[in-house]
């Protein structure tokens, strides 16, 4: 079995060592010094998910993976997620495919709605019209990945009639997953229109998504798809020990829990519920690296999925500490897992 | 009422399936049904809520005790209140506009008050909305465990709110009875139990100073 491994970041806003925000741009710059860092750590994919407000100011992660591109080999590089329904699939294309051109055929695109919901009325999108906008584009998005041209019809963009879309891969379709959060049918839908699955998981016991698997490749079997990967998402901080990323990431996961609660329905993080999260049976990927290592060997198993994707940092976090983190994720868990899967 | 009987679990999205194992594990019958062909959901059903019956919707009401809608509110605004006809039905919906979009028809109040006007002919109890689906199994305990947490139940009809109180109890809740749909408003997104997990001691002090039931 090949597992590959990557970090995802949403572009969280990065602090001075003395607690002072570092601007909007200097974040976005730390990024691309983190992408090109993670490659040179050994990390096989990097994503930026796209994010609209002033703590994840990051609506246009292409360009900056395009930045990273430029500055390395080997290292995959995608969207972690693209808000597909507030977007033009056709536009998404053509951004990662001309990503792919630059990279020589590295990118790779993560469709979904994160826990991103600014970009809808920002772009004049109804919320309540989510699932509809979904299914249309993803569909859309599928014909288009298969390269040739396209004949297209629905309510959610104009239609294209034998539209040769612009630029051509050079190696056939780009690796496209589609980001799930729970929900089996959206697990269904990822299958029947051949995508891979990337599992989303931010809170509660990771178990729980064992089926999902299952339910994936049967899924995949039932439409007559050849097997299809699957990711595990989560967020997490590393540390040199237990104490120091708790220590680290805790107040930081406190204020953007506190923030964005009233409007997620989450509950406000106590201590109690961050011992659980950070807990073996948790969500949260805190910890030292041998913690983390074995939490993750651990989920990769039980979920029978062949690749972990650690959304890194907290907006808060010092650009020293995320680049510790990614040190120690490439140098240390990445081969410590590779080990306990062997 | 009679011991486990026969939960009709109406949605296979993300909280549906939850309800569904955990009733299944407390001894009930579960069907479970979308607004589509059963076919669509076999797969899901045998792989995630193994030993549920997929089903047409009116087909699994028709044979249910207790109905639960766990849909999208608005696609519960398309659903035919004649469906549900006669039944006790449990809302375990939210109206969240932050997260699923605003909804006119639910912009005042309390959104299973707004649910009930719509189902007249049925008893409607707002139970199992306000626990996160990601952790409503794994917090689930036996009745007695000194860990066990509370689940508010609300309407206006003592034997319903009675029989969803079983209900919640058997899959490994306190229930905490609330006297009216009205008084349920303390469940819904932006009270004082909204995906907080609280024993049944801090629960009922979370709500009794809360005015949202009061006014």
């Amino acid at each position: 079995m090949t597992y590959t491994f990557g970090l995802d970041t949403f572009g969280d806003r990065n602090s001075d060592t003395d607690g002072n925000p570092l601007s909007h741009a200097q974040t976005i710059r730390n990024v691309a010094e983190e992408g090109v860092f993670a490659e040179q750590a050994g990390v096989d994919f990097f994503g930026i998910g796209e994010h609209h407000t002033g703590y994840f100011p990051m609506p246009a992660g292409d360009v900056v993976l395009a930045a990273i591109a430029a500055r390395t080999e080997r290292i995959r590089l995608g969207s972690a997620v693209t808000v597909l329904s507030s977007d033009d699939p056709v536009r998404v294309f053509q951004r990662y495919s001309t990503l792919n051109a630059i990279s020589g055929g590295r990118a790779e695109v993560i469709l979904g709605r994160g826990s991103s919901i600014e970009s809808f009325p920002l772009f004049g999108y109804d919320l309540a019209d989510y699932e509809d906008l979904f299914d249309e584009k993803a569909t859309l998005f599928a014909e288009l990945l298969k390269g040739g041209p396209v004949t297209w019809e629905g309510k959610t963009r104009p239609a294209l009639l034998n539209q040769d879309v612009v630029p051509h891969t050079e190696s056939g379709p780009f690796p496209a997953w589609i980001g799930v959060g729970g929900n089996p049918q959206s697990v269904i839908r990822a299958a029947r229109l051949g995508f891979s699955l990337a599992l989303a998981i931010i809170g509660g016991p990771p178990a729980r998504f064992s089926a999902y698997s299952q339910l994936f490749q049967r899924a995949l079997e039932k439409f007559g798809r050849p097997p299809l990967p699957v990711l595990v998402h989560s967020p997490g901080h590393i540390a040199a020990t237990d104490e120091q990323a708790k220590a680290e990431f805790w107040p930081r996961w406190r204020e953007i829990i506190t923030l964005v609660a009233p409007e997620r329905g989450f509950a406000i993080p106590t201590e109690e519920s961050f011992d659980r999260e950070t807990g073996p049976h948790g969500a949260l990927y805190v910890g030292s690296p041998e913690t983390v290592a074995h939490k993750i060997a651990t989920n990769l198993r039980a979920l029978e999925a062949t690749r972990f994707d650690l959304k890194y940092g907290m907006p808060g976090l010092t650009h020293d500490q995320l680049m510790t983190n990614i040190e120690l994720y490439g140098h240390q868990v990445i081969p410590r897992v590779r080990e306990l899967l062997s | 009422m009679k011991e486990p009987g026969m939960l009709a679990v109406l949605g296979a999205g993300h909280v549906g399936p939850v309800i569904a194992r955990l009733a299944l594990k407390a001894g009930y019958r579960v069907d479970i049904a979308t607004s589509g062909d059963p076919e669509d959901i076999a797969l899901i059903t045998e792989l995630v809520i193994p030993g549920a019956q997929p089903r047409w919707a009116a087909d699994a009401v028709a044979d249910a005790d207790i109905v639960v809608l766990a849909i999208p509110l608005h696609r519960f605004l398309e659903l035919d209140p004649m469906l549900l006809n006669g039944k006790l039905v449990v809302d375990a919906m939210n109206y969240w506009p932050a997260s699923d979009g605003e909804l006119k028809a639910f912009d005042d109040g309390g959104s299973s008050e707004v649910v009930a006007r719509r189902l007249p002919g049925s008893t409607l109890v707002k139970a199992l909305n306000h626990i996160g689906y990601q952790v409503l199994e794994d917090r689930a305990r036996p009745a007695g465990a000194p860990d066990r947490s509370a689940a508010g139940v609300a309407g206006d009809d003592p034997a319903a709110v009675a029989a969803t109180a079983g209900l919640v109890d058997r899959i490994g809740y306190d229930p905490v009875r609330l006297e009216s749909l009205r008084a349920g408003r303390v469940l819904q997104p932006g009270g004082p139990v909204f995906g907080v997990v609280l024993t049944q001691p801090e629960f009922e002090q979370a709500v009794r100073h809360d005015d949202r039931s009061l006014t």
